[in-house]
């Protein structure tokens, strides 16, 4: 294929609950270390939560994060990391060229609901609600961040996606090079929703929020006795250029995206379907040109709620029927649901298997859920697979939105 | 006597922690001194109305321009 044509990934900026660049978060899956603490939540008190820990300032002034938003300053945190790791000429870069695409589950609940309990403090005085609401909440907000800090001229959005939004991010920019509508792309996804109350009631309420004493083993996707999510902020953006614009600067390729599909269930506001997810890897496997036995590493979207996990284990099942080599592993055992961020964090946690070869595991399964169980599926230990050359990486949302990426180990 | 002087330079301080707020001249224009624009000026004013209960009209914005000018306007209303 046509360099000018594929799409590459040269760096990648990142913040897990347990890792503030690849290296410390790749080690945290090998090592099985868990991000997930207890925090204080707004009218519920002490719950579970993946928490981030790098630090706010390192590219950004005080007076600006007070100004954005905690999304806004996990994602200019991440966009300064990718940029950093790519070994970009930042100064000489046309940033008309330059594109910013992010994946949110949701954008404006926590600054919403931060001005609603100033105001109830306040005797209801409404004059107290503050100017800075609108540019906070606005869709595009996170990424509009980023362009502010790094005086990008290019297009910015966000791409609205429920939990499927970091692989959506990534989509996105992988397309807008396609097209040629930018030279260089930062996409990904990220999540500030921790932050808001609303979020942890509202799983709550579905009986879907993950509890547990030791707040480590809270999130335990496909265990018997998983009670459900545990939230999570988080951030990953990659620089995704063309092939032929990364040669032509020498850089290091991480990898390349060579397929990617984004369906919907049309059947239910919540509930998965597991033949959608089926027919969305299919779709994404299709588009790369390889078959199912050729994916060496399926991250599973595995969130620790009951129907979705034995949903999605099913659609794994059914569309790696014909594979015996497939390793199938998930995330969120060691960060609980990054949400917008999950896609992209999760598929940069399994980018360095590329490298080592190993498959990390899931963590927290102290006993499988039979209807969970899947071959070559990889708990708790890592697994030594050898070479492996295309990982597909799921990530599902509310309303029935899947989406898949598929990354190829990178050979010129 | 509410130190009117002091309220006001705690709030820049906290409005914009970046700034260094330990040497400005009373006379001169805070923009010129420090990195406000107008949204500060907004927050300013916010803050004097969930802090202290004062009120500042919008047409009074531009008394708040110096640290004298603010003295001056802010005392009776702290009176």
């Amino acid at each position: 294929m046509d360099d000018a044509k594929r799409i590459v990934i040269t760096g990648i900026g990142l913040t897990a609950p347990n890792g503030n660049n690849l290296t410390e978060f790749r080690e945290a899956l090998l090592n099985c270390k868990s991000g997930v603490q207890h925090t204080e939540i707004r009218y519920m008190g002490k719950q579970v939560a993946g928490l981030c820990d790098f630090d706010e300032y390192k590219y950004q002034s005080k007076k600006l994060r007070r100004r954005g938003t905690r999304a806004g300053s996990i994602s200019i945190y991440c966009a300064n990391e990718a940029v950093a790791d790519a070994k970009l000429d930042w100064n000489a870069l046309d940033k008309s060229m330059v594109g910013v695409y992010l994946g949110i589950t949701e954008h404006g609940n926590v600054e919403t609901e931060n001005e609603i309990y100033e105001m109830h403090q306040n005797q209801l005085d409404w004059k107290l609600w503050s100017p800075h609401h609108n540019p906070r909440t606005v869709a595009n907000s996170p990424a509009g961040e980023v362009t502010l800090n790094l005086n990008i001229t290019g297009p910015h959005y966000t791409l609205g996606s429920a939990c499927a939004g970091g692989n959506v991010g990534i989509v996105q920019g992988v397309q807008q090079l396609i097209l040629g509508e930018v030279d260089l792309a930062l996409a990904g996804g990220v999540s500030e929703s921790p932050q808001t109350f609303g979020i942890f009631a509202a799983f709550a309420a579905q009986g879907a929020l993950a509890h547990h004493e030791d707040p480590t083993k809270a999130s335990r996707p496909l265990d018997i006795n998983r009670n459900g999510i545990a939230i999570s902020e988080g951030g990953c953006i990659y620089v995704l250029e063309r092939l032929s614009d990364a040669k032509k600067r020498g850089a290091k390729v991480y990898a390349e995206i060579v397929g990617y599909a984004i369906n919907s269930d049309a059947t239910d506001f919540v509930n998965p379907n597991g033949e959608r997810q089926v027919e969305c890897m299919h779709k994404a496997i299709k588009r790369a040109g390889i078959t199912v036995s050729d994916i060496d590493i399926v991250n599973m979207h595995a969130t620790g709620t009951g129907t979705g996990d034995v949903n999605e284990s099913k659609a794994v099942r059914d569309a790696f029927a014909e594979s015996s080599k497939t390793f199938i592993n998930f995330t969120k055992g060691h960060i609980g649901h990054a949400m917008g961020a999950a896609g992209a964090l999760e598929l940069a946690g399994n980018i360095p298997s590329f490298e080592d070869g190993i498959v990390h595991p899931g963590m927290n399964v102290t006993e499988l859920d039979p209807a969970c169980v899947i071959k070559n599926l990889v708990i708790n230990e890592p697994k030594l697979a050898g070479n492996v050359n295309y990982i597909l990486n799921n990530s599902f949302g509310m309303l029935g939105i899947n989406s898949a990426v598929i990354v190829k180990k990178y050979t010129p | 006597m509410a130190d009117v002087r002091q309220i006001v330079i705690d709030i820049i301080s906290d409005i914009a922690p970046d700034e260094d707020v330990t040497n400005l001249d009373d006379k001169i224009s805070l923009r010129e001194q420090l990195d406000l624009d107008s949204m500060d000026f907004l927050d300013i004013v916010m803050e004097l109305r969930k802090r202290h209960k004062v009120e500042v009209p919008q047409e009074d914005y531009p008394k708040l321009a110096t640290l004298e000018s603010c003295v001056s306007y802010l005392s009776p209303k702290f009176a």
